[in-house]
């Protein structure tokens, strides 16, 4: 890294007197870069990233790549098999007997410095970001700082140009003057990087600053930036709370339609989540095997394959075994709890103990670097979302659809919908797997962030019904609100007490808010509250 | 919520019973289960040579002395469930909390003889404790932990109970609330710091009041004490079921608003057989755990609270015999099971939990009893014969 980022540098000064206009590469140009000495060939290149052309870059990334061949006084790129002119880059024959170029260590790094040098002065925002990034992970002295300023001077991006001041800053505060160590100090200030706050507290060392001003400037910056961290470490919290409190809430979406609405304590809703991630892996499995170049959108593919299994089981759940208890929620929870047993060992029986291994898809690895210190990743992101959207689904269904309604007039008065003309055993069905679906959705997204194993579902059930509970009993707005809110208080806490602590303290807490308000959040009010 | 029940207790039992607790058949029964306790398997196990046919061994005696402990959680779990319509999911915490107390005076009872040789329990030392943590204190005096096995689960019942039952958290809000409570503890008592040995608990127990535990003589009287406390408590529980205040407890379970209007404070009531409900446990735990010789957070775990309610329903809610019959059956079939085909358990365990709520709401006991129970059938079919014969 060092060794490649010092030829970066060496690269900048060539630059920094370089004039704007591009010249073409001569054949001649590209042969001396080609062909010849290494120390030679390394001095033609430094010539001719110096003067700057269009074609340079590609000429210098194929280089890297193997792909220029020399024939007598001509230089070739090949390229998936067609040959063109590296000068004119027009197409050419390939003559016979044409050399291949080798590059040794030495030359192959000339080369990639030359490339990151040509990339900071790009036309092309992207590739000067990638530049930038490259040199401030570079130990910068002030023998550098010239090309920073004229990179600095060159650049049009508010983002990148603060950046490179930023660099210029960090050389100027080990400067010999006096007055640029304090402008570069309080320059600095604005920084949120955790390495300013380092090199600052390196700077305040005994023996490195000894201006009493200055290391007052330097004490400003630091306790500036460290105040800019940790805010960066609050809202992680924040994000973290959020990223549980949606997962939270895709798990009591589904209770908040069996237990909400059908008042069926469903102790298998775990377990139908469950089925839901294990289907999520039957479906990746089936994609790497006969699917491989769209891999990446098996998840796409899980989910409504994971909604329609779990909605399945749901309704075989209900047409066999619940059905016969409504009414009866002490006896439901226990059959519940067998049922989740049986499909306990059953996927143990398929799948085998251990935890099945689900991959993130591409576009679901990574995250958004916020800060230095507040990285959120693509998957959280994405469960959040897709937390939203399902509310948004359940909550238009159950509001703005026929079936909605006839699930609310179940709920309010079965006998009075029955009356109507409503198939209330049919409805009861289809909403009972309806909520099973939903818990094998939220089987998609823990498949995506956690373990897939037998006891997933166990991890999260006491959390959810808490969720439910809380929330009011037949009410989407209350799960939501205490769903996300139990996420980020549990992570709130997690921070100063750790993470068992935080458990119970939110447990504790839970208990005492039940006691002031029995009917949760969001209290049913009128004739069907005492039901 | 009307009738959690579907009110299984007979209408003729509505008049609380005078005098005798128990009828004729009953004491008789009571009498031969005590002499099972209390001659017949000492004997067995201890006078039988080991090659005949009616020796009980080691395994046997200490499988029955486990179930036994079992039943009284059971029979617990009968007086707030099937009595008092109150599903709790937290009678494994009390059971353990029991456990844990007895387990702290065995595990200062092992003294320096632990692995490390130390003063300390191993754990302890492990963790590079110097000094015993304040809820130790006591923990060398066997009538304060004895207390402690009373005293532990009581008072978290009564607290729990208090502002659950005042803010009136009924049916399946209450069973739910247990269970976080059970979940929270479980957590708790996974933690080393929490000083309760994190997820190994407490083994490796040695001696009890001085006396070496492991001795087949030593066995077979915590064996008769257990039998004897069990009996002790089908009594009792006998006693407060046909009681006034008992009925009380059955009138809540089957209307508990008009139980209020009718002047009775429920709060009371509840938070009594709540609290004794779980003191009840946590004996059946401090028996348990000199027995099976280890306690850890498992016993904590929500699925082993809610395997008691299984083991009541298994063997009939609102009678007394049933939770006993039900914990042996369940347990029984449990270590047959595992050994035969511990694949298959799971699946049996499920299938009992479903087949009881949808077939069986009164439990083995129910089948049996009744009017239309196997016995009453039985008796109509044997007079049926007797007349077509004579």
């Amino acid at each position: 890294m060092t060794v490649r980022a010092h030829l970066l540098l060496a690269w900048l000064v060539v630059l920094s007197g370089l004039s704007p206009a591009a010249l073409a590469l001569t054949t001649e140009q590209a042969l001396a870069i080609a062909a010849g000495e290494n120390d030679s060939r390394i001095e033609a290149l430094n010539a001719a990233v110096a003067r700057g052309d269009d074609r340079l870059p590609a000429f210098v990334q194929a280089m890297l790549d193997d792909e220029v061949k020399v024939a007598g006084d001509r230089v070739f790129i090949v390229h998936d098999g067609k040959s063109t002119d590296a000068a004119s880059g027009a197409a050419a024959a390939l003559p016979e007997g044409a050399d291949d170029v080798t590059n040794n260590n030495r030359t192959r790094g000339a080369l990639e410095a030359a490339l990151a040098g040509l990339r900071v002065l790009s036309p092309d925002v992207g590739v000067r970001r990638g530049a930038v990034e490259e040199l401030a992970k570079a130990s910068l002295d002030e023998s550098s700082l010239p090309l920073v300023e004229k990179a600095y001077a060159a650049e049009t991006d508010p983002g990148l140009k603060r950046q490179l001041e930023r660099m210029r800053a960090t050389i100027l505060v080990s400067s010999s003057d006096r007055s640029k160590r304090l402008a570069a100090a309080a320059e600095l200030a604005s920084s949120n990087q955790s390495a300013v706050a380092s090199l600052l507290q390196e700077r305040l060392a005994p023996d490195s600053e000894s201006d009493a001003e200055v290391r007052i400037a330097l004490q400003q910056a630091l306790s500036s930036v460290r105040s800019r961290l940790a805010w960066g470490e609050r809202l992680a919290v924040v994000f973290t709370g959020i990223s549980l409190g949606s997962v939270l809430l895709l798990v009591a979406l589904g209770l908040a339609i069996t237990y909400g609405l059908m008042g069926v304590i469903n102790m298998a809703h775990g377990e139908l989540m469950m089925i839901g991630a294990y289907t999520t892996y039957v479906v990746q499995n089936l994609f790497r095997t006969y699917l491989p170049g769209v891999f990446d959108a098996y998840v796409l593919a899980a989910i409504p394959a994971a909604f329609l299994v779990s909605a399945g089981v749901g309704a075989v759940l209900e047409r066999g075994v619940i059905r016969f208890l409504y009414g009866r929620p002490l006896e439901t929870l226990l059959a519940t709890w067998g049922i989740s047993l049986v499909l306990q060992q059953a996927v143990r029986s398929t799948f085998g103990a251990q935890n099945v291994p689900v991959e993130n898809p591409n576009w679901l690895s990574g995250g958004v670097e916020i800060m230095s210190n507040l990285v959120l990743p693509f998957n959280r992101i994405a469960i959040i979302a897709f937390a939203f959207i399902v509310l948004a689904g359940v909550a238009l269904l159950i509001a703005r659809t026929r079936f909605g309604l006839f699930i609310r007039g179940v709920t309010q008065n079965r006998r009075m919908a029955s009356c109507v003309g409503v198939d209330t055993a049919k409805i009861d069905m289809l909403a009972f797997s309806f909520g099973a679906g939903i818990a094998g959705l939220g089987g998609v997204a823990l498949s995506q962030i956690g373990n897939v194993g037998p006891d997933l579902g166990q991890s999260y059930i006491v959390d959810s019904f808490l969720v439910v509970v809380l929330g009011g009993v037949g009410q989407l707005a209350g799960t939501v609100v205490a769903g996300l809110g139990l996420g980020v208080l549990n992570k709130l806490l997690e921070g100063v007490a750790g993470a068992v602590l935080a458990k119970i303290a939110v447990l504790v807490f839970i208990v005492i808010f039940i006691q002031r308000k029995p009917s949760g959040l969001f209290a049913m009010k009128g004739r069907s509250a005492e039901a | 919520m009307s009738a959690v029940l579907g009110s299984p207790v007979a209408a003729g039992t509505i008049a609380p019973r005078r005098g005798m607790l128990l009828g004729m058949r009953g004491w008789a029964g009571v009498t031969i289960a005590l002499a099972v306790v209390a001659v017949i398997v000492p004997i067995a196990n201890l006078l039988v040579p080991a090659g005949s046919a009616f020796h009980l061994s080691e395994y046997a005696v200490q499988l029955i002395a486990k179930i036994m402990c079992y039943a009284m959680c059971a029979l617990a779990m009968d007086l707030i469930w099937g009595y008092t319509g109150i599903l709790s999911l937290g009678h494994g915490v009390f059971f353990a909390l029991g456990g844990y107390a007895m387990g702290m005076y065995l595990m200062r009872q092992i003294g320096s003889d632990g692995q490390y040789r130390m003063p300390m329990p191993d754990f302890m030392v492990f963790l590079n404790w110097k000094q015993f943590p304040w809820h130790w204190a006591l923990s060398d005096s066997f009538v304060a932990q004895m207390l402690l096995v009373v005293l532990a689960p009581g008072l978290l019942a009564f607290v729990f109970g208090f502002f659950a039952f005042r803010s009136r958290i009924k049916g399946v809000y209450f069973s739910i609330i247990t269970q976080a409570m059970t979940y929270a503890m479980m957590l708790l008592f996974f933690r080393n710091e929490t000083g309760f040995g994190g997820n190994n608990g407490f083994t490796d127990f040695k001696r009890i009041l001085d006396v070496p535990l492991q001795t087949p003589s030593m066995r077979m009287l915590l064996f008769v004490i257990t039998g004897c406390t069990l009996i002790a408590f089908f009594l009792m529980a006998r006693a407060i079921v046909d009681s006034k205040f008992g009925r009380v407890l059955q009138a809540i379970r089957d209307a508990e608003s008009r139980v209020m209007f009718t002047g009775y404070d429920p709060l009371r009531y509840k938070l009594a057989i709540w609290t004794l409900s779980a003191v009840m446990c946590g004996i059946a735990g401090a028996l348990y755990v000199p027995q099976v010789g280890i306690i850890n957070p498992s016993e904590m775990t929500p699925a082993a609270s809610i395997e008691i309610a299984i083991w009541t329903a298994v063997g009939g809610r609102a009678t007394l015999i049933g939770p006993i019959v039900g914990a042996f059956f369940v347990n029984g079939a449990k270590s047959w099971f595992t050994q035969a085909f511990p694949e298959i358990w799971l699946y049996a365990l499920g299938a009992m939990f479903i087949a009881v709520t949808l077939f069986l709401p009164q439990g083995i006991v129910g089948l049996l009893r009744g009017p239309n129970g196997v016995v009453a059938r039985l008796r109509r079919g044997l007079r049926k014969e007797a007349e077509s014969v004579s």
